[in-house]
């Protein structure tokens, strides 16, 4: 989760120099969420998750070098610098890809449990994406197929009260958004999504219940965006005190509160920061990608 | 239905598409089968009927009506290493998984800076002439032209649907096939496990005046028209490019060596077509063989009417290619 918060921090600052391209999208405050659930997954179950995905990617134990470098758009980047920070993918550690367009990447986390189980494999598929997720019709098609089938899937609504700057009630009819679960018969559950052993105990819980045959589950975690949605975001519409109640609650404290040693969490988190440092100066001597590769991964 | 439907080699087109998928399944049991109303009940055309009986209900897959969840289960599964068949029972219901079809399946491949491959047939019932109206007739194939990171297929003949199939399934990249829906009492010879390349066009027959290039129901109406121009003495060669992405270029080049003169027919709208694609690169790539303008015969800029004489108005005909090509010859 350190490691994590660091690595945002250190994208942030590459930003505000300029060296991000187009957008990204932070995941500080909602850490607990990603290692909560990659903890209780093995490291060959698929997992996809969004353009908010560089917590997920670094929580599956990919290199902060890569992802740096994916990000700056260097050669030696998670995707050879094809991707970018919405699209971090790392396949050698079954993470089949950070997508952005919104719920896309919900009916083909189907199709990776659909693979394991028609081959006979017990990988099961988890999917991270957002409480605006649940609005879009590619939500509908998934969990429905998905449970029709039986397929070994675990949906995880990261539910960090708002879809860019709409709060979930303005979009949203219900506010226990795992209650979308009932339609398709299939378990809905809520889960404090900052703390991290709630989340790796029901990311669990579900994971075992696919494994075995039973079918997928909708998990909501919630939790809490500490930053704007992108790098252009304010966030001047969070009513007050919103943050500061949130920032009391967040899950690096939290579980440096469990832990209980401060000097030793405190040491945790300045080798982590050394660590992330050198590894985004590591990123930024990468050399550009080869020009050739323009032409190649296309078809062929 | 039993097994033994699918011994037979004397085959029309529409029990071709069936054929062809039990074969493909029979060689590599990673291949398996899925789509609305295709397994019990044999597919709405009866295109894939029999299949459930041989292969049974984990191989192929009656899914709910949900054109995103079966192209994003195609992907999904295809990326833990199987080679799935999906059907869009009528192409025209892309539409509903165009983002899965373009944003998720043409780019993965690409933006993963080819961590993922994508060995997805995705299979689609196609084209103008069954009376089926606007939203169940369109020439589908033309949206994808111009989408990098797919292989698209129009097979015409029973022998060329059966190759292009197998070669779609063993392929590492999607490939989407096009089959054409007036085509299927089309007879032919299938040969078990014979693959026709991807990419690569056929001529169908030769004459040095005029290179006719149709693809499908085009096909079929080109070498009509070119029977009937050979008793006026003029000699046209029909080029099939069975693949519209990747286009064989080359094979219509070559023709135009020798003939000069291109005429292309295409089914649809001429703007943003496969064909208004080839007459550009023809432009670009071969000025100095033509004699004449390229000419492109095709169908007014309406969506497909219903109504039987309005629809035969749609689709061009064989007098309409013939009368392409004499006046390119005239030229
Ligand atoms: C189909 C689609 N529509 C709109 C967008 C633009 N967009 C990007 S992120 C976002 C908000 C998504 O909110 P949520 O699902 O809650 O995820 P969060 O960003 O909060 O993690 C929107 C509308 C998009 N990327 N894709
Ligand atoms: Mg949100």
């Amino acid at each position: 989760m350190v490691r994590i918060r660091e690595f945002e921090n250190g994208v942030g600052t590459l930003f505000h120099r300029n060296l991000v391209r187009g957008s990204t999208h932070l995941y500080n405050g909602q850490e607990a969420v990603a290692v909560g659930a990659v903890a209780a997954l093995r490291p060959t179950d698929p997992v996809t998750c969004t353009y908010r995905g560089h917590g997920v990617v670094l929580a599956r134990g990919s290199d902060p070098v890569a992802c740096y470098a994916e990000i700056l758009g260097r050669s030696g980047g998670l995707c050879g610098g094809k991707g970018g920070s919405m699209h971090l993918t790392d396949v050698s550690r079954a993470h089949y890809g950070s997508h952005a367009i919104v719920g896309a990447h919900l009916p083909i986390a189907v199709g990776l449990g659909l693979g394991a189980q028609y081959r006979g494999t017990d990988e099961v598929s988890l999917t991270f994406f957002g409480d605006g997720t649940v609005n879009i019709g590619a939500f509908h098609e998934a969990l429905n197929l998905a449970a029709v089938w039986s397929l070994p899937v675990v949906f995880v609504i990261e539910n960090n009260l708002y879809g860019e700057y709409s709060p979930v009630a303005a979009t949203t009819p219900i506010t226990r958004l795992a209650d979308r679960a009932a339609g398709y018969a299939m378990p809905g559950v809520q889960v404090d999504g900052n703390d991290v052993h709630a989340v790796r105990d029901i990311v669990a819980t579900a994971a075992e219940r696919a494994r075995g045959g039973g079918g997928p589950t909708l998990i909501e975690a919630l939790t809490y965006r500490q930053v704007g949605h992108s790098r252009s975001d304010p966030a001047t519409y969070r009513p007050e005190g919103e943050l500061d109640a949130w920032l009391e609650r967040d899950p690096i404290t939290l579980l440096e509160r469990f832990i209980g040693d401060a000097a030793a969490t405190a040491s945790v988190r300045e080798r982590v920061a050394a660590e992330i440092t050198a590894a985004l100066d590591a990123a930024l001597a990468l050399p550009e990608p080869d020009e050739a590769e323009l032409l190649t991964d296309v078809i062929g | 239905m039993s097994a033994e439907k699918f011994t037979e080699n004397a085959l029309n087109y529409r029990q071709t598409i069936a054929r062809s998928i039990h074969d493909a399944m029979q060689a590599d049991p990673s291949v398996f089968f899925f789509g609305e109303d295709i397994g019990a009940a044999g597919g709405p055309f009866k295109t894939t009927a029999g299949l459930f009986d041989v292969f049974g209900p984990h191989r192929v897959r009656d899914t709910p009506i949900s054109e995103q969840a079966i192209v994003g289960a195609a992907i999904g599964a295809a990326a833990m290493g199987q080679r799935p068949i999906a059907e869009i029972m009528f192409a025209d219901f892309a539409a509903v998984a165009h983002d899965q079809i373009v944003n998720q399946l043409a780019k993965y491949r690409y933006m993963t800076g080819g961590q993922v491959r994508l060995p997805v047939t995705l299979r689609l019932s196609n084209g103008a002439g069954s009376g089926f109206a606007a939203q169940h007739s369109q020439p589908v194939e033309n949206w994808y032209i111009g989408v990098p990171g797919l292989k698209v297929v129009a097979p015409g003949t029973v022998e060329d649907l059966y190759g292009l199939m197998q070669a779609a399934v063993r392929d590492d990249d999607p490939v989407l096939v096009f089959e054409h829906k007036t085509l299927f009492s089309v007879k032919g010879t299938v040969t078990p496990g014979a693959v026709v390349p991807i990419g690569s066009a056929a001529v169908v027959r030769s004459g040095g005046d005029v290179t006719i290039v149709a693809a499908q129901l085009m096909r079929h109406r080109a070498v009509e028209a070119a029977a009937r121009l050979d008793d006026e003495g003029i000699h046209c060669t029909v080029i099939d490019p069975r693949t519209l992405v990747p286009f064989d270029d080359e094979t219509v080049l070559a023709s135009l060596r020798e003939t000069s003169r291109l005429v292309v027919v295409g089914e649809g709208p001429a703007d943003g077509s496969w064909g208004a694609a080839l007459v550009a690169r023809v432009a670009r790539h071969g000025f100095e063989l033509l004699d004449a303008a390229p000419r492109l015969v095709c169908s007014p800029f309406t969506p497909v009417p219903y109504a039987e004489s309005l629809e035969r108005a749609w689709l061009p005909s064989v007098d309409d290619i013939v009368a392409e090509v004499r006046s390119v010859v005239a030229y």
